[in-house]
Order: C-alpha cells, then sequence, then structure tokens
C-alpha cells in the first residue's frame, strides 16, 4: 500500500513544490504520531519510575534516588496483597468460565442460522456498548432486590456477564473464517461429532479461544466500575488503589503496577509468536 | 443430537447468563426506579414517576456538565486521532504493527492507576509543574488539578486508543487506487482529503465516537480524581446516591435516564450521518 502511494502521478511530477509541502507534511506527521505516543505512555513511565523510588517518608511524591527495596517488600500491606490476590482469583475463573461460555455462544453464532440468533446479536452488542455504570448499578439494583449478599461471587457474576460477549466476538469471526469441508471430511471419515469437535474443529478455533481468554483476563483484573458496584466491602486490586489514593499510595502499587504491565506485554508476546507459528503447523 | 438443536444447547448457558444477569437487572432497575420505601422496611412499586422528574430537575447540572465534557472529549479525541490513524494506515509500512501496539500500550495498566498516575504528574508541585513555575513559564499560583481542563483532558487520554482504533481501520480499507483515481483527475491533495479520505473514513469516525462519547459522559473515575466539586459529573451523583446514600430510587432513575439519553443521543446522530448500517455492522 505505501509503496503505491509514494508512486508519483503525473499531477504530482509536474510540481516540485508540492512534493516538497507533501515531504514536510509527512514529517510533521511522524512527529505528531511520536508526541501523541509520548503523550499515551507518559504516565506508565511515571508509574514505573515511581516503583524504583528510594522514598524515605510515607508519600511517593519526589524523585530521591533509584532502589530496589519495594520489589523486595512487595507484600508488605497485607490488605493490598489480599486485594490483588482476589483480583488474580476472578481473573482467572473468569478466563475459565467466560472464556467456555463465551466460545459456545461464538460457535453457535459463527456456525449456525437460527432462530433468535439476530437477539443474541443484539444482546452481546448492548453489553459491549453499555456504560459500565448502567451495568454495575443495574446488577446492584438486582442483587439489592433479591437480598442477595455482595462479594467475590457477585463480583465474579458481573465480571463473566461483560466478558461472554467479547469472548463471543473474537470466537465468531474465527468460526466464519473456517473452511468446513475440513469437518465433513472428518464426519465422512467415520469421527463422531464429539470427536469431530475435539480433534478437529477445537484445535482450528483454539487460537481464537485464547485471545478469546485472554482478552477475558484482562478486562476482569483491570475492571473498576462494575466491580465498584457489586463488591460490597470485598477489595480488588484497583478498588483498593481507588481507595488509598486519598491518602497516597503506597509505592508497592507502582511495583505491582509494573509487574502487572509487564506480565501483560509477556503474554501478549507469547500470542503474537503462537498465533505465528500456529497456521503453518495446522495446515 | 439432532442438527437443528445443536445451536440452542450451544447459546444455553451463556444466553442464560446474559438473560439472568444483564437484561432482567435492567428490568429490575427500572422496577426499582419506580418504586417507593427505604433500605429498611422495603420498596413497593407505586409507579412513582416523580422520582425521574425530581432527580433530573435536581442533578441537571451534573446531566448537563456530563454531556458537555463527553462531547467536548469526543470532538478533541476526532481531531487528535484522525492524524495518527491516517499515519499508521498510510504511511506506516512494515512497522503498522509496531505503532499500533504502542498506542494499545496504555491498557496493560489499570484504568485507575493510569487517572492517578496523572494525577501526581498534574499536582501543584509535582516534578513538571514545579519546575515550568520556577523558571516562569507558568504563574506561581497556576494550577490545573480540579478543573474541567484536568478532567476532560483525563478523559481524553483515557479513551484515545478507541478513537484511533476505529479510524485506522476504516482509513486501512481504502483502496489506494481510490486514492491515486482522486489524484489524476487533479485533485489537490486538500481536495482528496475532503472529497474522497475524509468521507470514507467516516464509519470509523462513528465507531470512534460510539466506543468514547458513552463512557466518557458516563466516567466518573476521571472527575472524582482529577477534578472538584466544580467538575462533578453525573456519574459520580449516581455512584454516590447507590453506595453512599443508599438512595436506590433515584439512583436507579438517573442511570436509566442516563442510559436513555446517551441511547436517544447516539441514535440522533446516526440517523443525522444517515449511518444507521454501521450500527448493524457493529453489532455484527
Amino acid at each position: 500500500m505505501t509503496t503505491t502511494l509514494s508512486t508519483e502521478t503525473p499531477a504530482e511530477a509536474a510540481s516540485a513544490p508540492s512534493r516538497v509541502r507533501r515531504r514536510v507534511g509527512d514529517r510533521l506527521l511522524f512527529a505528531y504520531t511520536w508526541l501523541i505516543i509520548a503523550w499515551l505512555c507518559l504516565p506508565i513511565a511515571v508509574m514505573i519510575l515511581f516503583g524504583f523510588n528510594d522514598t524515605k517518608g510515607r508519600y511517593n511524591t519526589t524523585f530521591q534516588g533509584l532502589t530496589l527495596k519495594w520489589y523486595g517488600r512487595l507484600f508488605e500491606i497485607p490488605a493490598l496483597t489480599d486485594a490483588l490476590v482476589n483480583s488474580l482469583i476472578i481473573a482467572v475463573l473468569n478466563t475459565l468460565i467466560a472464556g467456555t461460555l463465551g466460545t459456545l455462544v461464538g460457535l453457535a453464532l459463527g456456525r449456525y442460522r437460527f432462530r433468535g440468533d439476530g437477539t443474541t446479536n443484539l444482546i452481546m452488542f448492548a453489553t459491549i456498548s453499555s456504560p459500565e455504570l448502567v451495568m454495575g448499578a443495574s446488577l446492584l439494583s438486582l442483587f439489592v432486590a433479591s437480598g442477595v449478599g455482595l462479594g467475590l461471587p457477585t463480583i465474579l457474576i458481573a465480571h463473566v456477564m461483560f466478558s461472554i460477549s467479547f469472548v463471543a466476538v473474537v470466537v465468531r469471526s474465527r468460526v466464519l473464517t473456517l473452511d468446513r469441508y475440513i469437518e465433513e471430511a472428518a464426519r465422512d471419515l467415520g469421527a463422531g461429532p464429539w470427536s469431530t469437535f475435539r480433534l478437529v474443529t477445537f484445535p482450528m478455533i483454539f487460537p481464537a479461544v485464547l485471545s478469546g481468554g485472554l482478552l477475558a483476563f484482562v478486562l476482569s483484573i483491570d475492571d473498576f466500575v462494575i466491580t465498584n458496584f457489586t463488591a460490597g466491602t470485598t477489595q480488588t486490586f484497583p478498588l483498593w488503589i481507588y481507595g488509598a489514593t486519598r491518602v497516597g499510595l503506597p509505592p508497592q502499587v507502582n511495583v505491582m503496577g509494573t509487574l502487572i504491565f509487564a506480565g501483560g506485554l509477556l503474554i501478549a508476546a507469547g500470542n503474537v509468536i503462537a498465533s505465528r507459528r500456529r497456521p503453518s503447523s495446522a495446515r | 443430537m439432532s442438527r437443528r438443536l445443536a445451536p440452542y444447547l450451544l447459546i444455553l448457558p451463556g444466553g442464560l447468563w446474559l438473560l439472568l444477569f444483564f437484561v432482567v437487572p435492567m428490568v429490575a432497575m427500572l422496577s426499582l426506579s419506580l418504586q417507593q420505601g427505604d433500605v429498611v422496611s422495603g420498596y413497593q412499586l407505586t409507579w412513582h414517576w416523580q422520582t425521574y422528574v425530581d432527580g433530573i430537575s435536581n442533578y441537571q447540572t451534573q446531566i448537563v456538565r456530563s454531556l458537555m465534557y463527553g462531547l467536548v472529549t469526543t470532538v478533541i479525541q476526532i481531531v487528535l486521532a484522525f492524524p495518527v490513524a491516517y499515519w499508521i494506515a498510510f504511511r506506516g509500512g512494515r512497522s503498522k504493527s509496531v505503532y499500533l501496539f504502542l498506542i494499545l500500550l496504555p491498557f496493560f495498566v489499570s484504568f485507575v492507576l493510569r487517572t492517578i498516575s496523572w494525577k501526581f504528574i498534574l499536582t501543584d508541585e509535582s516534578f513538571l509543574l514545579a519546575p515550568l513555575k520556577d523558571i516562569g513559564v507558568l504563574p506561581a499560583d497556576f494550577h490545573i488539578l480540579g478543573t474541567a481542563v484536568a478532567v476532560i483532558g483525563g478523559l481524553t487520554y483515557n479513551f484515545l486508543p478507541f478513537m484511533i482504533l476505529p479510524i485506522y481501520v476504516a482509513l486501512e480499507r481504502i483502496d489506494p487506487r481510490v486514492v491515486e483515481a482522486a489524484r489524476d483527475l487533479y485533485a489537490s491533495p486538500t481536495q482528496t482529503f475532503r472529497k474522497v479520505i475524509f468521507p470514507l473514513a467516516l464509519p470509523g469516525v462513528f465507531a470512534g465516537v460510539l466506543m468514547t462519547f458513552v463512557p466518557a459522559s458516563s466516567d466518573y473515575i476521571n472527575s472524582e480524581i482529577l477534578g472538584s466539586s466544580s467538575t462533578t459529573m453525573i456519574g459520580q451523583v449516581i455512584q454516590a446516591q447507590y453506595l453512599r446514600s443508599q438512595n436506590y430510587p433515584t439512583a436507579s432513575a438517573l442511570s436509566f435516564a442516563l442510559m436513555a439519553i446517551l441511547l436517544i443521543g447516539i441514535f440522533t446522530y446516526a440517523r443525522a450521518l444517515g449511518t444507521e448500517d454501521v450500527l448493524k455492522v457493529a453489532a455484527r
């Protein structure tokens, strides 16, 4: 695409000034794009840097030299550690439950035309585009009306609810690109429905299931708004940070944020490598 | 197992979950907004529409302010995002995926943590503002935290990738031959942009607006962390009514009203642009 665009059209070759202007424009655009990227990354850099801050007092506000001590004293605040553990438990369970349910929905929508598929698509679109605030508020209304106590189970219910649609969308788009004859061939060769699924369909959609599951994990561990409404007194990592903002954040928060950031990068890199290798070995 | 039953069996668990925990709660919320009573003695459905009238008139300022912030944020985002999306789509070359990855980088850090990081950068004595004040670039009593600028800045920052990506996708789909044809027909670069590229990018802009205006105007984290009492948004009111005052009918009425306003806004906008098809595409 770039090469076709940069070849000179007759109109352009005729006028040298326009070419110069275009080159200047390109430079400006390039600089501008990097400026925006720098802006997007600035708070992350600050977060990482202040995790290495050798702060003396209670407040982690001025930079006082590099240290690794906060990495060693990562789990020194029990409430924060508990909150992080809660977040991880919910994220893992959410990945498993929403991953499974979302995959099934994605399979159904990608493979079959049936009565109610339009409604399902509409509801999924609604869960993706509704304000989180309204979804959290409505769940709380339901829990209040039915007298359910709030805690880890209600948070998990909420997270699975908003993750299913994302997983389903990812899986459905993969299923739509699959060659159906491969499954028919398996059936012709005597494979039953279950073996066809296990040996043929599932390996083919696995990359999508994996990305869907990762998406569910990330959405869950980062969620604040819906969790805020459905948690009661239970703390998760984002809720604890939010509550601690007024009194000042301990450096451990920066360290945990940095580690989650690094973990996310590693998983994303692994996913890219896996999805690059898979198509060549699967076909 | 009959093949006709298969899709229903596949969809059953997930569909039931969405029905029970998305559709039913919406109905529960609507019903709660029309009930009267209190936490101790319980609530009764009395079709008390007055709650809506009172809620909306009491918090008119915050509702209007939230919509204004959402609107300003969205417009700024379109202006900021378009050149970036344009650069990546047309000049990104082989590094397209690298650029996209960098744009998505903030999502690896919690939303709350990113916003707090901004608070930290923007406090009056921060490492950024203090030196600028010392050398006299900024007046000594300059402050940005607690102002509408900080809140809108935070909102713009947090949702910008959601505007860049859809515009990028739309630009990326443009057939380069169409652009070439425009140039061959002696369209100036400006004309090419205005008459060819921009109209073709509109579906992306629309999707971006959908993905940023709704969360921005219903957000309460940015205003809570970066704002002050003069920037209170409707999200904060709803959150406080639910979780602090436990005034459930008013809170439900306000959140239902907010959703209705946002939906009406989106559909009017879709109709005005004649892009109802985009909604169908997005829903697919």
